[in-house]
């Protein structure tokens, strides 16, 4: 079973974000990028599956600039036994990804796909569930726990209530959520090697994918800056402005 | 608590810029060291040491290592922690690829073990040492010694450890007793005590491979009667598994000023008929096998210095920023934080100058040090090899006394709270006090530096490095501004300063070493902040050079001329009066009669 593990490159989590001056966007210059944790953990999971017996084969695939190559020997580092970088300079937006995820899907034949279950750049969460509904495979958004046996995929995923069990024949979409695992730390042989490992550049015109931009930003700005609090007397003027002014009950 | 974010922007630009990486993975045997396999591995690192190695810091001093019955029992952590290092491959960065290594430069792994050191200084000193043990093993053992310790050694299976000081000899090893008997099988019985064997016990591993130095019955008197053992603590079958327990033992261990973490061990060998060892290279050559690895040993404690230095600063750059207390001293009704006070700032400012000049001159050395092992051309080899020897007494000495006043400084910015232990800017302070003692206090430094360095020879190599930071100053005038004004007119005032004290030196040295050997100390100084100054030129110039080429406004770059002129303004300023001591001030220190001092 080959497991393919699609990873966005994104501002390092350390990193605080500025937003840029002339309201278009986040500001990306000099700024230090790595993998999207929750890719991290997706690709933990897929490497640990092949170390189990169970994946054959974990491909990581990224798409985006050229620079993306250093995330995916990352990823390699951590185990990925070879990478495809599906390069565009466009600004690739949820749906574009899915869809060219699906073409790569196409070509190598994966009976598991696992994705971060967002990126911390945007939170769209959306990529996985796009991917889904356009090969009309099924979904474990959120897991927390997967297992693989005769030809079924057991995922526990996280829900508003606590957690729920779904069982599903592959081949199969999972998105991780933080429990599912904790990431090594990539082994210096293996950060050696990942150099040597394959890693093939497509362009989304060679997988027959228009990525042309669907979503306009209109503006992009810091959140307002929170105001002074107040002191209340007590709980029942409390309920009052909880009603009245904040409006949340 | 204190938490440590590897400067790795820093640590690039000095690698690609300053210290030529690209030249250093064009030397044969280091291909694999490419700039961008380089960059990911510093990442990694990087992640290790931030996320493994730096949360034990804190909590390893303050439990400390505990001995009972014999054995040594390290803090809480540290056994997983050694375990997943070695298991990362760590050990083995620099290590012989035919034993199970990565063969990577020396510009690599002084680079990486700066980031173990910052992280958590303690932990580190256990693959330190193994790696000095597997490097003198590697350069004098015999093919089984090293087919038996070398592959283990550098898996982390084992650690090693270096027994050289006993009671009596400390800074001068002609002192040394420990027995070697020989019992005629080739095998040898060690009899004698050791002190201050870093990691001569532990938990943390199966074995410990200790190199003792001793003397065979008969040999002669002195330092060129010593030779070298390979002595485990289990002796080693001939299929590699363990046997017996080995006749040496740990007595006790010292409570220390710092790196509480790392056991200090009293070494008994031989309290129960002899400890079990194997001569390593040749009988009475011990002391030549001491020097040749001595240089990567000094190396190896200059680091320590920038990594104390730059843990301290960013601890105290963090509280800085955070403590509001005073109002701007220029007039606001508000409090600030005491990072916009200029007196505050101005000690940040010596913290990040030091630390970058630090960096960047020990990093320049490991690289001449690459180039010295493997460059195809002799004549190349040679050159950097003499580089290589002058600076090593001042990557050690100076880096190691600079880091010292750098956490020092750390606890100031801090004010009352850096007194305060839960802070963590007293634990830097603390630990780095050792690095101007442990291999060679920086008096042995510069007395080196001064006699066999620069006396000896007449000053030819220091001549030569003069002659480059000349070149360097000439560079500075080719570039406009007030910022390379002022670094070109404090360099040329040190060049000029290191030149006259060197005169004096080579001058003096044959016919009043007394009166010179008092100024070692302070030439040593001298001569670290001039280098450390040069080395700021040419970042400056390297930074310049990538704002014209288009930096796309990173403001790395313009903080980096900045900080050039700072520490020309700040410390290439104190040359002159470096100078003014060498040359002048050896008369009134041996003046007095020691019966009134």
């Amino acid at each position: 079973m080959k497991i393919l593990v699609p990873i966005k490159r994104v501002v390092d989590y350390n990193v605080k974000v500025r937003v840029k001056a002339d309201g278009t966007g986040v500001d990306l210059a000099n700024v230090k990028m790595s993998m999207n944790p929750f890719d991290e953990i997706a690709i933990e999971e897929a490497v640990r599956l092949r170390e189990a017996g169970i994946a054959t084969e974990v491909i990581a695939v990224s798409c985006g600039l050229a620079a993306c190559q250093e995330t995916l020997r990352t990823a390699m580092a951590i185990g990925a036994d070879r990478a495809i970088l599906v390069e565009s300079d466009v600004d690739l937006q949820p749906l574009a990804v899915a869809k060219l995820i699906k073409a790569v899907a196409a070509k190598e034949q994966p009976q598991m796909v696992i994705f971060g279950k967002q990126a911390i750049d945007d939170d769209a969460n959306q990529t996985g569930q796009m991917f889904a509904a356009l090969t009309g495979w099924p979904q474990a958004t959120f897991a927390s726990k997967v297992v693989v046996a005769n030809g079924m995929a057991t995922v526990t995923r996280e829900i508003d209530g606590g957690a729920e069990t779904l069982e599903f024949k592959l081949p199969v979409v999972v998105t991780t959520d933080l429990r599912l695992n904790e990431p090594r730390y990539a082994t210096l042989p293996n950060i050696m090697k990942a150099k040597k490992k394959q890693l093939d550049t497509l362009k989304p015109a060679d997988l027959g994918v228009d990525v042309t931009p669907r979503l306009t930003t209109l503006k992009v700005m810091d959140p307002p800056k929170r105001g002074a609090g107040v002191k209340v007397a007590d709980v029942k003027e409390l309920v009052a402005k909880l009603k009245n002014e904040a409006k949340v009950i | 608590m204190s938490t440590y974010t590897p400067p790795l922007k820093d640590m690039q630009f000095v690698l690609r810029e300053l210290a030529g990486i690209e030249h250093v993975a064009q030397l044969p045997g280091y291909e694999d060291a490419a700039p961008d396999l380089v960059e990911a591995i510093l990442e990694e690192a990087g992640k290790f040491a931030s996320g493994v190695l730096a949360p034990l810091n804190w909590s390893g001093d303050q439990e400390g290592a505990r001995f009972h019955d014999k054995a040594v029992t390290t803090p809480a952590g540290f056994k997983e922690a050694f375990a997943q290092f070695a298991e990362a491959g760590w050990i083995g960065l620099s290590g012989d690829v035919e034993y199970g290594g990565q063969g990577l430069p020396k510009l690599v792994s002084a680079a990486v073990q700066e980031m173990w050191t910052a992280s958590n200084m303690s932990f580190s000193l256990c693959p330190l040492l193994t790696l000095g043990a597997t490097e003198a093993l590697l350069l004098c053992g015999s093919a089984q010694q090293k087919t038996t310790y070398l592959p283990k050694l550098i898996a982390g299976k084992w650690t090693g450890t270096m027994n050289i000081t006993e009671p009596q000899a400390g800074s001068d090893l002609a002192a040394i007793r420990t027995r070697a008997e020989p019992q005629g099988d080739g095998r040898y019985k060690i009899f004698g005590q050791k002190i201050f064997i870093t990691y001569g016990e532990h938990d943390l591993a199966d074995n410990i491979v200790h190199l003792v130095l001793a003397r065979t019955s008969g040999a002669p008197e002195g330092v060129k009667g010593l030779s070298l053992f390979v002595v485990p603590k289990f002796m080693v079958n001939a299929d590699g598994s363990l046997g017996a327990r080995n006749d040496v033992c740990c007595v006790s261990i010292e409570h220390k000023l710092g790196i509480h973490a790392s056991p200090t061990c009293v070494m008994a060998f031989g309290d129960d008929g002899g400890a079990v060892g194997e001569l390593v290279g040749k009988e009475n050559d011990g002391l030549k096998y001491m020097f040749i690895m001595m240089n990567a040993a000094r190396f190896g404690v200059g680091i320590e210095g920038v990594a104390l230095g730059e843990c301290a600063y960013q601890l105290a750059l963090a509280y800085a920023k955070d403590r509001v207390q005073g109002r701007d001293i220029a007039g606001s009704s508000d409090g600030v934080a005491i990072v916009h006070h200029p007196d505050v700032r101005r000690m940040l400012m010596l913290m990040k100058a030091q630390i970058e000049a630090m960096r960047a001159l020990a990093y320049t050395v490991a690289a001449a040090n690459d180039t010295a092992a493997r460059h195809p051309d002799a004549a190349e080899r040679k050159r950097s090899q003499a580089y290589v020897d002058l600076m090593i007494p001042v990557v050690k000495g100076w880096l190691t006394e600079t880091g010292n006043e750098l956490t020092h400084l750390g606890v100031q910015v801090h004010g009352g709270m850096g007194f305060v232990e839960e802070t963590g800017a007293a634990q830097y302070l603390r630990d780095a006090r050792i690095i101007t003692i442990y291999e060679g206090t920086t008096g042995i430094q510069a007395n080196d530096l001064i006699g066999r360095k620069i006396a000896r020879e007449g000053g030819a190599t220091v001549k030569a490095v003069i002659a480059l930071m000349q070149r360097t100053e000439a560079e500075l005038a080719q570039q406009a501004g007030p910022e390379f004004a002022a670094i070109k007119f404090a360099l040329g005032k040190g060049i000029t300063a290191v030149s006259e004290a060197v005169e004096y030196i080579v001058a003096n040295y044959g016919n009043d070493i007394r009166t010179v050997s008092v100024g070692a100390v302070p030439f040593l100084k001298l001569m670290g902040i001039v280098s450390g100054g040069w080395q700021m030129a040419r970042a400056a110039l390297a930074a310049q050079a990538k704002i014209s080429g288009g930096s796309h406004g990173d403001p790395f770059y313009p903080a980096k001329i900045t900080t050039a002129r700072f520490y020309a303004d700040h410390l290439l300023a104190t040359a002159p009066g470096l100078a003014q001591i060498v040359t002048h001030g050896g008369a009134g220190a041996m003046a007095l009669d020691v019966s009134i001092l």
